[in-house]
């Protein structure tokens, strides 16, 4: 990314990004074969995002913590195993190999014991808060951001994270609001040392590099699963991660509970918090974009669904910061794919505000008929095979739904089969069965 | 003055109606009619939502109204307050789900439109609810569930009461996230709502009321 790059404009720094992708820097592929079918398969995406035919309807399998179990292990074990990890993941890569058009590493199975050391009070994860049967891990809604601590966070994000935010959901800091403001180190600032004398802050740094090593061991593992699965010729799809700013203060610091409150009693509080947290979250992102292959952004929507709120809510307090970021991305040549939970019928209109083929939409229950209909010149589209039937459902019940999906929603390209969400446990028929519905009926000819 | 009253509550306008209340309480009116005012408001709250006119964060909102007016009223009341019901609900999160946004809803219609909800909160094991039956003789169960964990967590608390003889006497509905009509039948519940309207009419129907 040399000086020329700032002269660039977004769509043509998205073929930039989409050339790096096609040839990743610094892969050696398997074998020739294995770099053609990488090739293929990252066409096949790049023209679905283009809005173009591709040779078929490309496919992302619903499998979220389902190497585990497929591999007859649990969520449980691989969370403290990074070597039964690894074995699950690559089991699936190579059984599925004829049947995946992406791969997914293990990225999102978090090390157990990393989680520990910081006593991580955010989430559940089985055998930790949750019975160790379940198969995923679970984010704990609370107030962890109270109301009359908006200013703190405008004035100063990373202090009020280090001394408000993190004591709070990381029982091991609990000593940190005793630290001092990193910017109080000013010239000879022998005060600013002292707390960190003290035996709890100290605990403290001690469980966040204990974190620290247990998660270097972690990334080693998932590391090699990702190298092995790209010189097989299976690209990834998702290098980052961002979300709406409204979603970050509402799931896990102000709670939904306290979010609302505050479109009420403090809105402009608000407008500024997430106005805020904007820039964070672009920054993140384009760091992470640019650091990978795949130009493509994950964001997971939460609370601006349908029922949620009134398309005026969303509007005034939804979109604007989330568009913002989005935007941010696509001016970076970066394709941000919006992973919409629940359901966006009423908020369908709102996606042609962006620029043709600039975003993806991934759908959970949207009327998928409705959304090709109503942005599919806007933005590349997918989803959404129900979990239910994918866990409980045929193999020929399966294919069925997935034809009619690709009826509705594959003219002209610019849609890629997938699931609704994703699935942890399930017959591996029927994820072959969504795979063989894409070759046989998403053919373009 | 009570018809105001009802309004600046369904209407949500806060400082008024905390004024009004402090107001009412202050003029040693009955605080039972306070409170049969708030529940007024409260129900038309809920019929805006369902109509659409509302969403969760007017839901929330009023909600800490009553709240603050229940607070208010409460050093002041002689007698407990009495309200004819429906019928009784009980409804969870089943086991190895935690969460409770859509849970929380149904609560709010079930009780605004006239039942009485025991919330037996999230990760509730199955046992707790062949329990609460047993206990409240309630005649219909909620199963809330967000992510496809709660399929056999579903299927296992219906298999539950069965097995504590309890089915034939309970209709039980099932809601949230990736719940659908497939895994009512994988659950073998009887019905499955997509939103907090549709447990509303279900429970409605099951007990005979309009």
């Amino acid at each position: 990314m040399d000086k020329e790059w700032a002269e660039l404009t977004p769509e043509e720094k998205r073929e930039e990004r989409f050339k790096r992708w096609l040839s990743p820097p610094g892969v050696t592929f398997s074998s020739p074969k294995a770099e053609k079918g990488y090739k293929e398969r990252v066409t096949r995406f790049i023209r679905a995002f283009q809005l173009k035919e591709p040779d078929r309807v490309p496919c992302i399998l619903p499998a979220s913590n389902f190497a585990a179990y497929y591999a007859g292990t649990d969520l449980r074990t691989v969370m403290y195993d990074y070597e039964k990890l690894a074995e699950a993941w690559l089991k699936f890569l190579h059984d599925f190999e004829d049947d995946l058009d992406t791969y997914i590493p293990p990225i999102m199975v978090p090390p157990g014991r990393a989680l520990e050391a910081v006593d991580y009070k955010l989430y559940r994860w089985p055998g930790h808060g949750i019975s160790g049967d379940t198969t995923s891990y679970q984010c704990v809604e609370a107030e962890y951001m109270k109301a009359d601590e908006y200013d703190a966070l405008i004035k100063d994000p990373s202090n009020f994270w280090l001394r408000t935010y993190m004591p709070r959901v990381f029982g091991a800091l609990k000593a940190f609001p005793q630290l001092p403001a990193l910017t109080s180190f000013e010239e000879i600032a022998i005060q600013s040392f002292v707390p960190f004398g003290l035996p709890d802050v100290q605990a403290g740094f001690k469980a966040l590099m204990e974190a620290g090593t247990e998660s270097l061991k972690w990334i080693a593992a998932v590391g090699a699963v990702a190298g092995e699965a790209t010189a097989a010729g299976m690209p990834g799809i998702m290098s980052g991660f961002a979300k709406a700013p409204f979603d970050t203060l509402g799931d896990t610091l102000r709670g939904t509970q306290g979010i609302m409150m505050d479109m009420f009693q403090r809105p402009e509080k608000l407008h500024e918090a997430m106005e805020r947290i904007a820039p964070l979250a672009i920054e993140s992102a384009i760091n992470a974009a640019n650091a990978a292959a795949a130009p493509v952004v994950m964001m997971p929507l939460h609370k601006g669904a349908d029922g949620f709120m009134s398309n005026k809510q969303f509007e005034t307090f939804y979109w604007p910061t989330l568009k913002k970021v989005v935007m941010a991305l696509v001016d970076e040549g970066i394709m941000p794919l919006l992973f919409a939970e629940g359901s966006y019928n009423t908020r369908l209109e709102y996606i042609k505000e962006f620029p043709k083929a600039s975003t993806g939409w991934w759908f959970d229950q949207t009327d998928m008929a409705k959304a090709k209909k109503v942005i599919g010149n806007t933005a590349c589209i997918m989803g959404n095979v129900p979990t239910s039937l994918m866990m409980t459902g045929t193999p020929q019940q399966v294919k069925e739904h997935c034809r009619k999906l690709i009826e509705t929603c594959g003219k002209g390209g610019g849609y890629i089969l997938s699931g609704g969400a994703q699935i942890d446990k399930g017959p591996a028929e029927n994820m072959r069965a969504m795979m063989a519905a894409a070759k046989e009926y998403g053919v373009y000819k | 003055m009570s018809g105001d009253y009802v309004n600046l509550l369904a209407d949500l306008k806060e400082d008024e109606l905390l004024k009004l209340t402090k107001e009412r309480i202050e003029s040693k009116e009955d605080p039972l009619k306070i409170l049969e005012d708030s529940r007024k408001g409260m129900e038309i709250v809920g019929k805006r939502f369902a109509d659409g006119e509302y969403f969760l964060p007017e839901l929330v909102f009023s909600g800490e109204l009553l709240k603050q007016i229940t607070e208010m009223v409460k050093p002041h009341l002689k007698q407990a307050v009495e309200t004819k019901r429906l019928g009784t609900v009980i409804i969870g999160t089943v086991a190895g789900d935690i969460h409770d946004i859509g849970l929380n809803i149904v609560d709010f219609m079930l009780d605004v439109n006239g039942f009485e909800v025991h919330n037996l909160g999230v990760d509730v094991p199955k046992e707790k609810f062949v329990d609460k039956v047993k206990e409240t003789k309630a005649p219909i169960v909620g199963l809330s569930g967000f992510l496809t964990p709660a399929f056999d967590a579903m299927k296992e608390t219906v298999e539950a009461l069965d097995k504590a003889g309890l089915r034939k006497d309970i209709k039980i509905m099932i809601g949230g996230g990736q719940m659908d009509d497939e895994v009512r039948k994988y659950a073998k519940a009887d019905a499955f709502g997509k939103d907090a309207m549709a447990a509303v009419a279900l429970a409605k129907d099951w007990v005979g009321a309009k």
